[in-house]
């Protein structure tokens, strides 16, 4: 693993290692001295063109507990144009030295192009790129559903997510369906027609217009996706004409969150519009992990800096070394 | 049974056999029970893959020769890949588990457990690992195999059996737990094993 740009580039046997790696780190968290020497020298860039707070801030902290340097970049503002200043901003970090980039931008594809563009020689972390992909999201959201549904072991098989909301705007309902479903998990997308991507019926997962009838089939976790007061504007899209109707519809509350299974878990990947996709019932209820999922975050990401920088970049080859360089140390 | 694991052309010889292994355990375990004079207050931490069967075996020889000792309670794993200094030159390390007895480390003497003792970068990154655990009282370590070669100024309190070794010998170490049966191995790479 060189860079992680997408959930769909994981192998099965990846992303188990990352979750395996994920624990561990999660471990280390719960001691008085969290932080690890283990990335020391190392400077990790957060590059930002889109605003965001929880995942620029879980990327600090990721860094900071693995001793790495981390220097906060926000490029937002910029008015050069996307491509242009992409790679100007690429040859600045490629003088900082940076072992690694972690990348968000407004643009799909953003991240794919600074690592393959030969502009700079670090791995590429991607933080979100548009409507695309938002793996590190993902792979959290995979640790928790792990975490309470399969005792933190193995992976997901035979697991039912239900993903509710934007889907046509989500990076992380994308991300979501390819790890959950590599990871042997099945799918359902509820949202209505409007806020469902063009292709959608060549995902590997199932799609459904009614919460109510995808609740019933008794899912094992439900996704609650953010859904922006903004698109139900004329301005906006007008993609659904008001937020009641919406939350009438396709929101999570007190009702809905009864008729889900006893061992249901309710996740949503923040922040949370309370009263619009999610009551405060469903919100703050005990099946609620979302702030947990928060937590794990850190833990996920320390785990994908560690997997991708800690190794020698020429040395490609996990696990099976160990035993290898074990025998002769 | 485990594959062979020889390079090409390489000799192999097994210098220690389970029998062996069992005595210099049981040797180790009384040698642990007469320095700290009895079992108290003493965790036996093994480090990951191999040294943490062998703490367990360990701990089960303290239990039956000192009175109100509990294996389990008194054994964990402490894994240091996350202190190594040689991180950046090698593939990626799957990191494996630590594990602390609750009581803690505080105030405790900690034997390390492993199987090879080589260039003592991996009691190095061992003792780091422990300090971000806790203080305890003393740190003690007790290898399977001495086989020479350290680099840092680093000693064991016990040994099973120093094996005096060219640097470009491997010493295996099997363990029932992990490669289905016991015993230690010398592999020359050149032919010029003993």
């Amino acid at each position: 693993m060189r860079h992680l740009l997408s959930a769909k580039d994981l192998s099965h046997d990846e992303a188990v290692l990352v979750l395996d790696t994920a624990a561990q780190m999660a471990a280390t968290q719960s001691r008085e001295i969290k932080k690890l020497p283990t990335l020391r020298g190392r400077t990790v860039i957060n590059l930002f063109f889109e605003d965001s707070t929880r995942t620029r801030i879980s990327f600090e902290t990721a860094a900071k507990r693995l001793s790495a340097d981390v220097i906060n970049f926000t490029a937002k503002g910029s008015s050069v144009s996307k491509g242009e200043s992409l790679k100007d901003t690429a040859l600045t970090l490629r003088a900082m030295g940076a072992d690694a980039v972690v990348v968000r931008h407004q643009a799909s594809g953003a991240p794919h192009r600074l690592a393959h563009a030969g502009w700079i020689d670090s791995a590429v972390v991607n933080a979100g790129d548009g409507t695309h992909q938002h793996p590190t999201q993902a792979l959290l959201d995979a640790f928790t559903l792990r975490r309470h549904l399969r005792d933190g072991r193995g992976d997901l098989a035979g697991l039912h997510v239900t993903i509710v909301g934007d889907v046509l705007h989500s990076r992380v309902a994308r991300s979501n369906v390819d790890l959950l479903t590599t990871l042997g998990a099945r799918v359902t997308l509820v949202a209505p027609p409007t806020l469902l991507p063009v292709g959608v019926e060549a995902w590997p997962c199932g799609v459904s217009f009614h919460m109510d009838d995808a609740l019933a089939q008794g899912p094992d976790a439900v996704m609650m996706l953010r859904v922006q007061r903004e698109r139900m504007s004329s301005q906006g899209g007008g993609f659904f004409p008001s937020g009641v109707e919406y939350s009438r519809l396709y929101g999570l509350d007190a009702r809905r969150l009864a008729a889900l299974p006893d061992h249901a878990i309710v996740m949503h990947p923040g922040p949370m519009n309370r009263g619009l996709e999610i009551s405060a019932d469903a919100a703050d209820c005990d099946r609620s992990v979302i702030v947990e999922q928060v937590s794990n975050g850190v833990a996920v990401r320390m785990a994908v800096l560690y997997l991708l920088l800690a190794g020698s970049p020429d040395a490609l080859a996990t696990s099976q070394a160990d035993d290898e360089a074990r025998a002769l140390a | 049974m485990s594959p062979d694991m020889r390079a090409p052309g390489g000799t192999e010889a097994e210098v220690l056999g389970p029998a062996d292994i069992g005595r210099a355990l049981t040797r180790i375990a009384h040698e642990i029970l007469e320095r700290n004079k009895g079992a108290d207050d003493v965790v036996l931490l093994g480090i990951p893959t191999r040294g943490l069967p062998l703490a367990r075996r360990l701990a089960a020889n303290l239990a039956a020769v000192e009175h109100g000792v509990d294996a389990d309670a008194i054994t964990g794993s402490l894994d240091v890949t996350m202190y190594r200094d040689d991180l950046a030159h090698q593939p990626t390390r799957t990191i494996a588990a630590t594990d602390v007895p609750p009581q803690g480390l505080d105030g405790r003497v900690v034997v390390l457990v492993d199987d090879v003792l080589f260039s003592g970068r991996t009691i190095r990154a061992a003792l780091d690992a422990i300090s971000d655990l806790g203080r305890p009282r003393a740190v003690q370590l007790a290898v399977l195999v001495d086989r020479g070669h350290r680099e840092l100024p680093i000693r064991a309190d016990y040994v099973g059996k120093n094996l005096p070794t060219a640097s470009t010998e491997r010493v295996r170490v099997l363990l029932a737990e992990t490669d289905g049966r016991d015993g230690v191995l010398i592999e020359g790479p050149t032919g010029a094993g003993r």
